[in-house]
């Protein structure tokens, strides 16, 4: 053992003590600046995250772009199955629409995120004690801002988020800013489903995107959110830009367009403004939206351009 | 006995073959005086054997009085017989003797229900279009007449593209259905059989789900989705029929319904198992399942129209053998009838129809079996009658059923299974009520 002078004593004692307060405090990236504990409200209710999380869960493919956009990767151990973007996250086969409450309690979580409650999702893993936050679909685009903020701050990246949302916001107006809008308002068709035809409405995410741009939704006149449209009305209707959202769902290209009876008539068609997007950058209201305006610019520029 | 001039006029007055006297024949339709009397099983097959045509009252009373005492006590008083039992039965004329065919007004009646239909869905739809502006379109593509379309490029893809092929396809579908029901209802005596019996429906969802879910492209997948759908339908009757027969041959028809029961559980089972599995299919697979004709085009029409013609071809030729069939099996087989033969040859026929129509129109139920029952409550039970106007007011149903689907909620396309059911179930209500009220 090793002896001590009396006198250093108490100096050492203090000295260890503050080395061992400040290791503690210095991995929790000064606790006055992220805040935990923290509480949120959110669409489960009031929710307490005690700690950083070190082990998240995420359900839901929106939170999954979300919490890495936020550079919250490195805390979060998988993902479900059906988050692809972005690149090199830990899928896992966990679903998010059938969860499995012990599937994923073998992660150890200490905070979950899921879009839908079912199966008592929720209930289960607040028996489980383990934080959840619901965030469903967003139903506009503030909504989707909202979301990124509050994963943010739930994972102590609440500055990170903040600039996130603010670069999105740049750069989703300045996308909008660059295309100039017609004289005559252009007509839209975006679709999500076939057999029959399923198109959004303006009160709807995805409809809110498109109105950005000041194009016309044929789809409004059905009323409603997702909604059924016949043929026949697509066809009367002539829209000037199709937007295929069901390319992976549904096997929809603008070839099958032309195999459509009837559908050669329609200008979009005839003139092959036709926008071919992922499912999931059409539906997931995470970061990637940025790259869905993009794609919808690019297409109504090619379109005002061919038109003069 | 009371006297005749009593009882309510049930029918025409006819000559009896037995006494040359003239009686009052209700055709032992419901409601007929024959139904009032009942006879020992044994006495009534030796009765039909004898006599091919209605008897009048005293020479059916005779018959029963003798018929009671070669049984001993099995008759006594009317009321300790049981009607429909072991032992004894209602003294009606057998099908094949009541059977009249289609009553003239009736078929006529059918005939123009269906054309106008036909031509009342080409006029209406969500798009409004002139029924003179389509009726010269109508023209301008008959060769030789010199006429031109007045529609532009649009409404003429519209009614002749989109319309045009629907309104066809729900024609042929909604017959199909409608006869295939009566075929399946002959063959299993059982009213409550529906053409999706036997494991159709359940075969045909599951072919379409492992299209819908496995196919690779868009190309592919709409392509391939009839035939799969098609084959799932066909080798689910053929599971369910493979099981039934293995059972034995004395077990009869009750063998072949349980087998396809099992066989039906099992493949949708599985579908909903590979439903659970990819999820972001579902939508696709619950629209294709409601059925509908949203995308309804000529090629589909050529493509299932030979199927639908040779099944109903083959089901409108046995449908005098329907009517025996609805005997019993061992007295169809003691007039000459081969009933598994004949059995195998309906449900084949009537597969095959099936099979063709949910393949390009997903599964429609309520017309398979609301239809041929309404047909029975109005017209008549007999096959010879059920069987051709089931085909024509089927179709003539569907047709109108997909005009509501299209327009009522325009131009929001509602699921044709849905229309089926808000339209057939109510009618078939009134229509119940109203027969049982004034029947026997």
């Amino acid at each position: 053992m090793i002896s001590f002078d009396r006198r250093l004593r108490w100096p050492l004692a203090l000295a260890v003590i503050a080395a061992a307060v400040f290791a503690g405090t210095a991995g929790a990236g000064a606790t006055a600046r992220s805040g935990f504990p923290v509480t949120l409200k959110a669409a489960d209710g009031v929710v307490t995250i005690p700690n950083r999380p070190a082990r998240i869960v995420s359900l839901s493919p929106a939170a999954t772009q979300d919490l890495f956009a936020d550079g919250a990767g490195k805390q979060v151990v998988a993902v479900d199955s059906y988050s692809t973007y972005p690149k090199g996250v830990p899928v896992t086969s966990l679903n998010g629409y059938s969860p499995n409450v012990e599937a994923i309690a073998k992660y150890r979580p200490d905070l979950v995120v899921v879009y839908v409650d079912n199966d008592d999702i929720v209930g289960h893993l607040e028996t489980l004690h383990i934080p959840v936050l619901l965030e469903p679909a967003a139903t506009n685009l503030s909504g989707a801002y909202q979301q990124i903020e509050q994963l943010g701050e739930a994972t102590g990246h609440a500055g990170a988020a903040a600039s996130v949302v603010a670069g999105m916001k740049h750069k989703i107006s300045s996308i909008v800013a660059s295309v100039p809008r017609p004289p005559k308002p252009l007509s839209v068709y975006a679709e999500v489903g076939t057999d029959p035809y399923y198109s959004v409405t303006s009160a709807t995410f995805i409809g809110q995107i498109i109105s950005l741009f000041g194009l016309r939704n044929v789809a409004d006149r059905a009323g409603g959110t997702y909604t059924s449209l016949s043929s026949e009305y697509i066809v009367a209707s002539d829209p000037d830009l199709i937007i295929l959202a069901d390319t992976v769902c549904c096997g929809q290209t603008p070839a099958t367009l032309l195999a459509r009876p009837g559908w050669k008539t329609i200008s979009a068609v005839r003139t092959g403004s036709v926008l071919a997007v992922n499912d999931s950058i059409a539906s997931q209201w995470g970061p990637t939206i940025v790259e869905f305006v993009a794609d919808i610019a690019d297409a109504v520029k090619k379109l005002e351009a061919s038109s003069k | 006995m009371a006297d005749l001039r009593e009882r309510p006029t049930s029918g025409t007055l006819r000559r009896c073959p037995g006494c040359a006297a003239e009686f009052d024949c209700g055709g032992g339709d419901p409601g007929c005086w024959c139904e009032s009397i009942v006879l020992p099983r044994e006495t009534l097959a030796e009765l039909r054997s004898i006599a091919d045509d209605c008897l009048c009252e005293t020479c059916l009373a005779s018959f029963a009085a003798r018929g009671r005492l070669q049984s001993g006590a099995g008759g006594g008083a009317s009321g300790e017989v049981r009607i429909g039992g072991r032992h004894s039965a209602k003294a009606i004329p057998h099908d094949a003797v009541r059977a009249r065919g289609v009553p003239p007004l009736w078929g006529i009646g059918a005939v123009v229900f269906l054309v106008g239909s036909l031509l009342f869905a080409l006029t209406v739809g969500p798009i409004s279009i002139g029924a003179w502006s389509i009726a010269q379109s109508a023209l301008a593509h008959l060769p030789l007449l010199h006429v031109r379309s007045p529609l532009g490029a649009p409404d003429e893809a519209i009614v002749w593209q989109i319309r045009a092929p629907s309104i066809v396809l729900a024609a042929l579908v909604g017959g199909m259905l409608a006869i295939a029901g009566c075929g399946y209802q002959g063959v299993f005596r059982n009213p409550l059989a529906d053409p999706y019996f036997l494991g159709v429906a359940a075969g045909a969802g599951l072919g379409a789900t492992l299209v819908i879910v496995y196919a690779s492209s868009g190309g592919d997948s709409s392509e391939l989705l009839p035939f799969a759908a098609f084959a799932g339908a066909i080798v689910g009757v053929a599971a369910a029929y493979l099981l039934g027969r293995s059972v034995g041959s004395h077990a009869g028809t009750g063998a072949l319904i349980l087998a396809g029961v099992s066989v039906a559980a099992f493949m949708t089972a599985v579908q909903t198992f590979v439903q659970q599995q990819h999820t972001q299919t579902l939508a696709g697979v619950y629209s294709w399942l409601l059925g509908g004709f949203a995308s309804a085009d000529w090629q589909q029409v050529v493509l299932v129209a030979p199927y639908i013609a040779f099944s109903a071809a083959v089901l409108l030729l046995h449908r005098r053998v329907l009517d025996v069939l609805a005997l019993g099996d061992e007295e169809a087989a003691s007039l000459g009838v081969d009933v598994r033969r004949t059995r195998l040859v309906i449900v084949v026929a009537a597969t095959l129809g099936t099979a063709a129509a949910v393949a390009v129109s997903g599964l429609i139920g309520f017309v398979g079996i609301i239809v041929p029952h309404t047909i029975r409550l109005l017209v008549s039970s007999s096959y010879r009658a059920l069987v051709p106007l089931s085909l024509l007011l089927g179709a003539g149903f569907l047709v109108l059923a997909n005009v509501v689907a299209t327009t009522i909620m325009s131009p929001q396309e509602l699921p044709i299974g849905v229309v089926t059911a808000f339209l057939g179930a109510p009618f078939f209500a009134v229509v119940l009520r109203r027969t049982r009220g004034s029947g026997a």
